[in-house]
């Protein structure tokens, strides 16, 4: 009896010391965080993981967190998400990009305020050698080429923006997508990627996170056409906990300032903007 | 809360009209789990039995490194495995990648120590008397291990029931390794973050009710059996 409880002694003094050892650990931490001089609000964004992935918010906020006495917190979810937690109430304010459903919700009388802040466009992207020779054609051609050879085509699946784009674009092509040839993810737009370069299959993607991705093996094919561009709008949600930081992180997106980091985003890095801020038109 | 009661019947709805698409989910997911728990036990439980009635050098590290396996990330495996089995990894050529074959090598390697630490805790249980007597009764060495497994069996359904309940719940592997493609690779935890992505937060929840419901049923038959064990045990 006495030998076991020796024997039992140590471990359970290290497991202790250990698990205390972790609690003030992270106390410590929590008590450095505490120790800020400026009385925070916290402000809900909810976006989608464009803006998220690409980096641009990190961008943003931390000239947004500068100026104002509100701490973002950033939810990257996919549009539907995004404007289901701002009709709960749940976040403050959306940056989103679906016009149709943002249009539904204003309408709804979910919003206080929406404003066009930028735009990028969406790309078509397949694999080098293009089995469905789709390389510079309109984005309708090419995608009525890719379902007629049957080649694979990974879609987000996601009811996101750029999944609402590219239901947008078969109907325009003049079919329903569907069949063997036709992925879904139900994920987000770099999981979709790496889904599609390794399946060496075709993808509409944002042309952000295509850049913002590496070692991707797909080629932009088709770009530059009008139906792929793509409107960002920040929406300031109606009755939002904090009304006040919506009011100010729309108008410092829209800001001269916002614009400028917005338009300046991605040269450093990519050799190009990722996005293009709204002008006012 | 009204909310939760709407999900807890959309869940009974499911599970009682066999939402074909929802069922195909859930087959998914019983079938790359079952199967993962299978080869985790077919591998684990010989090797902690192993490591439980040998000595070596270094053991205690390995054993160490089986208890730290235990709470491994799934999200750490499945880059891992991701790596491995991406085309441009040393696996590629094999285009396992986005298979239900992969999921279950993402997920054999989540249970494999939960199994192996639970059971070497059971085995090392098991009064140290019980070999030596049965060596001393004239039982071989493989008859004394299997006698002190079957000593054991309490704590190795135990080990079996958390490898099980560890990978059918976890997301972070299958996501990254399966890519949740609908109609191959999509199970159910996989389809419940999808429908929260979408704002469907009722059917999120339904799908989590469905797997709760599916988790139980195999519990409950697993505990069965490990439940007459224990009846023979208090009445000998």
């Amino acid at each position: 009896m006495v030998a076991g409880r020796r024997n039992w002694g140590g471990p359970l003094v290290l497991a202790a010391a250990v698990v205390l050892g972790a609690a003030v650990g992270s106390a410590s931490l929590s008590g450095c965080r505490a120790g800020r001089p400026v009385e925070r609000t916290p402000l809900v964004l909810a976006t989608t993981t464009s803006t998220a992935d690409t980096g641009l918010l990190d961008a943003i906020n931390g000239e947004f967190e500068k100026e104002h006495p509100y701490t973002v917190k950033t939810i990257a979810v996919g549009t539907g998400e995004a404007l289901a937690l701002g009709r709960k109430k749940e976040a403050d304010v959306l940056l989103v990009h679906s016009r149709k459903d943002e249009d539904e919700f204003m309408e709804a009388g979910f919003g206080s305020r929406r404003l066009d802040v930028m735009y990028n466009d969406f790309v078509v992207l397949g694999p080098r050698d293009d089995p469905a020779g789709v390389r510079g054609s309109a984005p309708g051609e090419a995608f009525a080429r890719i379902a007629g050879t049957g080649a694979t085509f990974v879609s987000r699946g996601d009811d996101s923006g750029t999944h609402e784009k590219e239901l947008e674009l078969w109907k325009a092509a003049g079919m329903t997508p569907g069949g063997t040839w036709y992925i879904s993810t139900g994920q987000g737009m770099g999981d979709t990627l790496r889904i599609a370069s390794e399946k060496r299959a075709y993808v509409l993607a944002d042309r952000g996170t295509y850049l913002a991705t590496k070692s991707l093996e797909l080629e932009v094919l088709s770009e530059g056409h009008p139906a792929l561009l793509n409107p960002y709008g920040v929406i300031e949600v109606k009755g939002a906990r904090n009304a006040a930081g919506a009011r100010a992180y729309a108008e410092f997106l829209t800001s001269p300032e916002g614009r400028r980091i917005i338009g300046e985003f991605g040269r450093e890095k990519f050799g190009r903007a990722l996005f293009t801020p709204w002008d006012g038109r | 809360m009204a909310e939760i009661v709407r999900s807890l019947l959309r869940a009974g709805g499911m599970l009682v009209s066999l939402d074909p698409e929802v069922a195909e989910i859930a087959s998914l997911s019983l079938r790359v789990s079952g199967a993962a728990t299978a080869v985790a036990v077919v591998l684990g439980v010989p090797m902690a039995v192993v490591l439980a009635v040998t000595r070596f050098k270094g053991r205690r590290l390995v054993i160490g490194a089986v208890n730290t396996g235990m709470g491994l990330p799934p999200v750490v495996v499945g880059l891992i495995v991701s790596m491995l089995f991406w085309r441009s990894g040393p696996f590629g050529a094999l285009e396992l990648m986005y298979t239900p074959a992969v999921m279950v090598i993402a997920q054999v390697l989540i249970a494999l120590p939960i199994v192996m630490g639970l059971t070497l805790a059971g085995v090392q249980q098991v009064d140290s008397k019980v070999g030596l007597q049965a060596m001393a009764l004239g039982a071989s060495r493989w008859q004394s291990l299997s006698l002190l497994l079957r000593e054991a069996r309490l704590s190795v359904l135990a080990a079996v029931m958390a490898g099980f309940g560890g990978i059918i719940s976890e997301v972070g592997a299958v996501m990254m390794v399966g890519g949740n493609i609908k109609g191959r690779t999509r199970v159910l935890t996989t389809a419940m973050v999808l429908e929260s992505r979408m704002g469907h937060f009722e059917t999120a929840l339904a799908l989590g009710a469905v797997l709760l419901a599916m988790s139980f049923a195999v519990n409950f038959a697993l505990t069965y059996f490990q439940q007459r064990g224990a009846g023979r045990w208090n009445n000998p």
